[in-house]
Parts: C-alpha cells; structure tokens; sequence
C-alpha cells in the first residue's frame, strides 16, 4: 500500500473506531454513476448554490440591510449629497470601496441566476425522459420546491440593494399582494411595516433571503442529495442496462475527480461572467423614490413571466358589495403560480393514474415514446417562454418597429392558440419519429445505395442494425391503454365507480391510444426472413407480405 | 443514512452476475435479446506512450498555470486601486479595471482546476465500467408486520388509544399552540385603517415643483407640457422616519394643460380645472408604478411598467392595459396669490386596488 493509502488509512480507521464510517464507505466508495451529459444539469444547479452560498457570506460582511436615512458622502462622487438608505449606501460602499466587491456582487447575481436557470432545465430534463416516476416521485416534489424556493430567494435578494429597480419591483409585489381579498391590506401591512415602503421592509426580507429560505434550500437539497443517493440514479436503455442494474464509472476515483472539477468550472465561469459581464449597475439607476421609474426596467429573468402576465392581463375588475376584486392583478400574481405550482407538483401522481402504471423505474423514457406526456411539456414551455416575450413587450415593440399594443394583442390571442397547437405538432413529431425506430428495427437503416435487381427493379439497400442498436431502441415497455371493463360482472352485479373508470379510460386511451408499438418478435423475424432471400429490396417486400407468410418453409 | 448492499459489482467482460430481486419492466429481450454491454472503447492514452504523457503535460500544464493566475489575482488586487485623485473620489473606469483583472485572474484559475481533473479523469484514471445490481427498495413483508406489530405494541403500552381523557386534552394543548405565533407576528404592522386613502393633499394645499417645492402659477404651463408635483406640506415632513418616503409613494401628481375644446369634462367635475390645466395621481391605478410616458398630442398617458394607457382629455379613463380604474384626478383651484391650490384630497382612492377603498 502507497503511503498516501497508509496515511489516509489511519484518519479512516481512527473515525471507524467511533463511528463504524467503512461499513458505509465500503458499500459507496466504488458506488456506479452513470455518464451523460444531462445528468450535469443538476449538478451546475447544485454547485451554482454553493458559489452563491460562498459570495454571498462575502456580502454579508459590508451590506447593511437598514433603511434608514442617510447623506450619501462616500466615493462614489455623482451621488455625492444625495439622500437614500442605508442599504443602498453600503451597497455602493461594497461596490467602490471593496477590492472584489463589485465582482463578488457581480458574480453573486450571476450564479444566482444560472441556479435557477439549471434548476430550470434540469426539470424539465427529469420531466421528459420520465425520472420522475416511481419511486422518484417524492424527489420530484422536492425538486419542484427547491425551485419555487430559489425564486424566492432571488426575488428577495434583488430588493435588497434599495436601488431604483429592487425598489419599483416591490411596489409590484405590493401592487399583488393589495388585490387578495379580505386579506391583501393587513399582509401589505404586516409586511412593511405600516404603508408602502416604510422602514422595515429591507432587514425582514434581508432575514428572509440570509437565513430562512437559505436553511430550507439546504435541508431540501440534503434530502434531493439523499434520496438520489440512496434508490441510485437513473440511466438510459442501452445494452446490458435495465431496471434491475445501474452501469457506470466507480464514485471514487472517477466521479469525484470528474464532479469535483466540474464545480470548479461552474465556479470559475461564475467569476468570469461577474468579472466581464456587468449586471445590474444600481449606481447608475440611483436610489429608490416611489415617485420615479426607467422606462424598460427588466426583472431578473425567472420573473419575467409573472411580469409578463400583468401586461397581457385585461382589465377585469368587479365589486362585491363595495369590495374590489381585481381579477386583473389577482390572476397573474396570485392564481397563475398556483395553477403552474399545483400540477406540476402533482404530476407524478396525475400520470400514474392515468396509465395504471405502478412499477418502479429505471431506465430513462426517451420523449418520443412518451408522445402526450412530451407535447404537454412543449405546450407548457410555449406557454411560459410567451408570458416571458410578454415580460419584455416593450423591447419586442422596438425590436418590431410597432406599437406595443400590437404586440400585447397578439401575445393575448397566442397564449390562447399557440400552446394547443404545439401540443399537437410536438405530438405528430413524437410518432413520427417512433415510426421511424420502428422501421429501423424492422429493416435497418437507409444506407443510401439504390441497386438494380436483375428484374430491373430499382430499390434502396437498408443497413441491418447492430443488435446493440436495436436492443436499445426496442428496450421500453409496450404500451396499452387501461381497457374499460365490462358494465357488470358475471353476476350481473354493476362494476364499482363506473364513472370514475370511464374517465381513467378515456385518457387512458389519449394517452396511449396511438403510439406507435415496436415490432413484436414475430413481426421481426418476417421481416428478417423477407431481408434473406434479398437484401436489396428487403423494405420493398414490406409492403407485400401475404404471398410469403409462411416461416418454416424459408427459414435457413 | 444507510444504503443496501451495493450487491455483486461486475466489470465489463464478465457479463452479468447475481440476480436481482427487481422485475425488469418487460420480460427481457422483448423483441430483442439484450446482448450485453458492448467492451470499453480503447482510448489512445491506453495504448500510446506518447498520448499518455502528453496527456499528463497537458493536465499539469493547467494545474500549474491555474498557480500563475492565482498569484496574478493577487498581484491585481494590490496594483489596481480604486480610488484615483485627490478627493479620495473612486474613478468608475478603475472599479471596472479592478474588476475585470480579479475576475478573469481568478476565474480561469478556477476552470483550469476544474478542467484538468475532468482531462485527468477521463484520459488517465484506467476505472472500468462498473455495474450494480438495484435491490427493491421496500422493506421485505416480514420487516413490514414486524414493524406494525412494534407500532401496534407500543401503542398498546402508551394507552394513547384508551385514556381519551389525556389524548382529548394533549389535542386540545397541541391545536392551541400555533396562536400564540400568529399572534406574536400580529405587531409586524398597524391595522390598516383608512391611512391608505389619505394623502397629504387638502383643501387650500399648494401645488409645488417636486424637487424644488417652488409654488406654480397656471401661466407657467403651455398647452401640452406637463409638470411633476408635489404638495407643499410635502417639504416639512422629517427627512427620519418612514413617513416622508411614503408620501413619496402616494401624493405625486402630476399637472398638463389640455385645449379646452379637446377637453371632455365629466359630470361633477366642472371646477376641478383651472382653464384646461388639470392634475392627476402620478400612482398607476394598476400595481402602483410612477406613470411617466405623455403623448401630448393625444392625451395618453402610458404607465412604463405595464402599458396601462390612460386618457387625460377623459377624466383619466383607462383605454388599454391591465388598470382597471381611471386615474384619479385632484380638484384644482387658485388661491389670492394667484398659485395653483388643491381643492380637497382625492375623491377616489389613489394607487392600486385594496379591499377597504370604498369603505
């Protein structure tokens, strides 16, 4: 054994002594991690937290989170005499008068925005290949509460700076929380600390944004880190891989020296982004006047689409006795995350459901075998990418050279048609594409040979697939949508929560109606025998099988 | 936190070992038998010397040059101020000098690190692929009625399900607790009362420039400017405290002047002008953004945040956007010295919806 083994070896046994660790590390040093380059999209959500988590201890240790009143008298001479809070002040202080303090603010922001970004994509990742079924379906709810959580707390951290832009976007949330009924005036209230802004609300959301989402990040990543550890992650069909098994490269050396260097790169690109890329400059936008705003104001990007959905919102406001409802407000601040938050949490279940399907799994669906499930995704994200564009309307109007009215008109009717539609074309791709595995499976792949038979027929050379090849296109589940049983029993006795079943069945059967089957073993072996007595015309044959059904007499 | 045991591990060539007690999802080999993992691609640092030690120069070459500009961070640190001249007044360009040497400095640093471990890992490590076998992960039928009959035994020997008396109460205790919180969080902020509808404007309240609180005399507007305002009691409020940045929030308006032959006046509101200038909340009706974008040629007057469009000419009709109320107009009048006064406060609620306006 090599002395660094001997040394290390020590420290091992000396905690083993106490705390029995290489029963542990026996099981988890070699442990299997399987190679793809989207399994690394929760990895860049998860080493971007601790990039935030590490500047943000940084910023701690100057901002001031107070807003109380104060002469600004510091460096930054264009401010000189001028009035603001004591946040803003020490954020200019942070950004002037701290070597690296500008570029740990920068590099803050940044890896805070690639977090949700990577969260973001890692979802939807998780959603169209499937990972979210059993028995993963309780990390999906984690997952989905780490993102409403780092939104969260990146909302509160853009407010901290009481700068011109932190301050207009909570006059918003304000504006939001106003339209609840019965309630929205006391929670306003509660949260200011009397009217809007008032001098408490910046230490409550700085709180908030060091310590209390903070904490419930890390406990839910704790338990997201567990859990995949401990029912092991996911991996694609493919030769040799099932719901049995899990391939891949040993945790200890491979994965740690490869996991290992990519938080560096996450980390390293995280600070050339703050060091080259400028993000918000809240010295140029001043301090916060409730009486002022910049025309094109942006929010950070992951509210963009809450921003948009006030824009495209009508006008709808009614009364109730006296009482306001504004429906106008109320939709896209309070009822549109709900009605984004609460399916999507449930959406392991809903499926389940759906399809029957109980089983534990493994191995990753690829979005084209999933037709309905893939076209929801498509029509959801068409959904939110034209509530973000909406967000941006203005830009767009410029960008277009017309009115922005225009273009909330048409962003009005788009989120009413667009979605839909997506949904079906996204649909017709998928089974298309499933068409075409299948007639890979069944005749190979087109080579791009056109040859002559001595008939002088002319047909294309179809290239068999390797075995591994085929294996791994043929490797999900067959898929057959629950079948409605019959009205009564043998008995004449009636089948229990018939509507219930009849409604299971029906989407049941949208589900899974039309998907295109792989060939069953027999349809295989016909077309196989049809490629035998010629390999040139082996997808021509297809077309007329009936005059050489019979097996026996050709097989070889 | 334990896992179960990793079972039989196999490498590549030694085909598959042990039996799982998981079901694969399909009888296997539907339509196709698996035929096992493919062998490991050779890589070139297998099989050639001189790859291989290329490799390893390169993987040193990035762990030494991340030295380098580790040491080159430093060196930025101390050769870029930030403050430049005399008056100890910071020089923006060298914040961004600074900024860009620490960033790029150490940010390379980090992805050489993080690049050559993967370049490391994936050329040079000789790991083979390895495969473990997945276990069920629920607990075998016999953990499970153990586990109950423990939970059943224990709740026996509690008499939790007996003595109703104690659990009735322990409930009771229990439900209870939650209200001294909510409670203790009810000092957060005052009831809201009617502060809301207030503002600082009255009966007699001068209309003053909102920066240098200077009276305004129905001359000073041409038709189609347009000037920010404030109420004059505005200027005595403490600069302490949270009361001044509220008014801030509530009591801008704005004045135009607008021909009086474009002007529709609503009912009731005849004397609110002084010859076509009128005056408007600055607060969108919608969520509260300072309204800002006028196009004098036609009265609009467009909220930046979210586009809620508002007619002047109109008593301040809304004519497209989210708002869902006009905007709320103040009573204009000219004292005996011949300045623009408030008549009162505003009539309707100022800013966005809340549930008390009307009350």
């Amino acid at each position: 054994m090599s002395a660094v083994v001997n040394a290390a070896g020590k420290v091992v046994s000396w905690v083993d002594d106490r705390t029995t660790t290489n029963n542990w590390l026996r099981r988890n040093l070699r442990k299997a991690f399987p190679d793809h380059w989207s399994f690394l999209l929760g990895e860049i959500a998860l080493f971007s937290f601790i990039v935030v988590l590490l500047t943000g201890v940084f910023l701690t240790l100057w901002f001031k989170p107070s807003m109380a009143h104060v002469v600004y008298d510091g460096s930054y001479a264009p401010l000189r005499e001028v009035e603001m809070s004591e946040a803003f002040a020490s954020t200019l202080q942070l950004s002037f008068d701290v070597r690296g303090g500008l570029l740990m603010r920068q590099v803050h922001h940044w890896s805070a925005l690639i977090f949700i970004s990577a969260m973001s994509v890692h979802m939807l990742r998780i959603f169209f290949t499937g990972a979210f079924r059993k028995p993963r379906e309780l990390n999906w709810v984690v997952g989905v509460l780490l993102l409403f959580f780092g939104t969260m707390n990146g909302f509160t951290g853009y407010s901290l700076p009481d700068d011109l832009v932190s301050g207009t976007g909570m006059r918003i949330i304000e504006g939001g929380m106003l339209a609840i009924p019965v309630v929205g005036t006391y929670l306003s209230s509660l949260l200011f600390g009397g009217e809007f802004p008032g001098d408490d609300a910046i230490p409550r959301l700085y709180v908030i944004h060091v310590l209390l989402v903070p904490g419930v990040i890390i406990a839910l990543v704790t338990i997201h880190l567990m859990l995949i550890w401990y029912q092991k992650h996911t991996h694609w069909a493919g030769p040799g891989r099932d719901d049995s098994n899990v391939q891949g490269y040993p945790l200890f050396p491979i994965y740690t020296a490869k996991s290992g260097g990519f938080f560096f790169v996450v980390f390293g690109v995280s600070v050339l982004m703050g060091g080259l890329m400028q993000i918000l400059p809240v010295w140029l936008f001043g301090p916060y006047d409730p009486s002022v705003v910049s025309a094109g104001t942006q929010p950070d990007w992951y509210i963009g689409f809450l921003d948009g959905a006030l824009r495209v919102m009508p006008a709808w406001e009614f009364y109730i006795a006296g009482y306001p409802i504004s429906m106008s407000v109320l939709i896209p601040s309070v009822i549109l995350p709900g009605i984004i938050m609460v399916p999507l949490l449930l959406y392991p279940w809903l499926e389940q459901w759906i399809t029957g399907d109980k089983r534990e799994h493994h191995v990753l669906d690829r979005p084209r075998n999933m037709p309905v499930r893939t076209g929801i995704g498509t029509a959801f994200i068409t959904f939110y990418l034209l509530l973000w564009i909406s967000g941006g309307n203005d830009f767009v109007a410029i960008i277009f050279g017309v009115p922005v009215q225009w273009i909330t008109r048409f962003m009005q009717v788009s989120l009413i048609v667009l979605p839909p539609l997506v949904f079906w074309v996204t649909k017709r791709i998928c089974l298309g594409m499933q068409r075409r595995d299948r007639e890979k499976v069944l005749h190979g792949a087109e080579s791009g040979v056109v040859a002559v038979s001595p008939e002088g027929e002319y047909s294309e050379v179809h290239t068999p697939l390797s075995p591994q090849k085929a294996y791994t296109l043929t490797a999900h589940k067959r898929q057959q949508p629950i079948e409605l049983g019959p009205e009564t029993d043998e008995h004449g006795i009636p089948a229990p929560r018939r509507g219930r079943s009849k409604i299971r069945a029906r989407l049941s059967k949208a589900y899974f109606g039309d998907v295109i089957q792989k060939p069953t073993r027999e349809e295989l072996e016909l077309a196989q025998h049809d490629g035998h007595h010629g390999k040139q015309n082996g997808h021509q044959d297809d077309e007329t099988p009936a005059d050489d059904n019979d097996d026996s007499t050709h097989r070889e | 936190m334990t896992t179960p045991e990793s079972g039989e591990m196999a490498e590549y060539g030694e085909g598959r070992t042990g039996t799982s007690e998981l079901e694969p999802a399909q009888p296997v080999g539907d339509p196709i038998p698996d035929p096992g993992p493919a062998p490991p691609a050779e890589r070139m640092t297998d099989i050639d010397l001189k790859a291989e030690q290329r490799v390893e120069r390169q993987v040193a070459s990035m762990f030494g040059l991340a030295s380098l500009l580790i040491l080159a961070f430093l060196v930025a640190f101390v050769i870029f101020p930030l403050t430049t001249d005399d008056g100890g007044a910071v020089d923006v360009g060298a914040v961004r000098v600074s900024n860009v040497a620490l960033g790029v400095t150490l940010g390379l640093a980090l992805v050489l690190i993080g690049l050559g471990a993967i370049h490391w890992a994936r050329k040079l490590m000789t790991s083979k692929m390895v495969i473990h076998e997945r276990h069920q992960l629920r607990s075998t039928d016999d953990v499970r009625a153990e586990t109950l009959a423990d939970f059943e035994l224990g709740t026996a020997e509690s008499t939790f399900g007996r003595r109703k008396m104690i659990r009735n109460s322990l409930i009771g205790a229990m439900a209870l607790l939650p209200l001294p919180a909510v409670f203790l969080l009810r000092d957060l902020g005052p009831a809201p009362g009617g502060v809301k509808k207030n503002t600082l404007w009255d009966t007699g309240v001068r209309v003053v420039h909102d920066r240098t609180f200077a009276p305004i005399r129905p001359s000073e507007l041409q038709v189609g400017s347009l000037v920010v305002a404030m109420p004059e009691n505005f200027e005595e409020l403490p600069h302490e405290g949270p009361e001044r940045i509220n008014q801030r929030a509530k009591s801008p308006v704005f004045l135009i002047r607008i021909d009086p032959d474009d002007l529709r006046i609503e009912e009731g509101r005849e004397n609110w002008q002084v010859d076509g200038i009128l005056c408007y909340s600055k607060i969108c009706t919608h969520v509260g953004c300072p309204i800002t974008l006028y196009e004098s040629d036609t009265h609009h007057m467009l909220c930046p945040c979210h586009q809620s469009t508002f007619n002047l000419a109109d008593a301040g009709e809304v004519i497209f956007g989210p708002a869902a109320r006009p905007l709320p107009q103040l009573p204009l009048a000219v004292d005996e010295e011949g300045y623009l006064i408030a008549q009162s406060d505003f009539v309707d609620p100022v800013g966005p919806s809340f549930w008390e306006m009307n009350t």
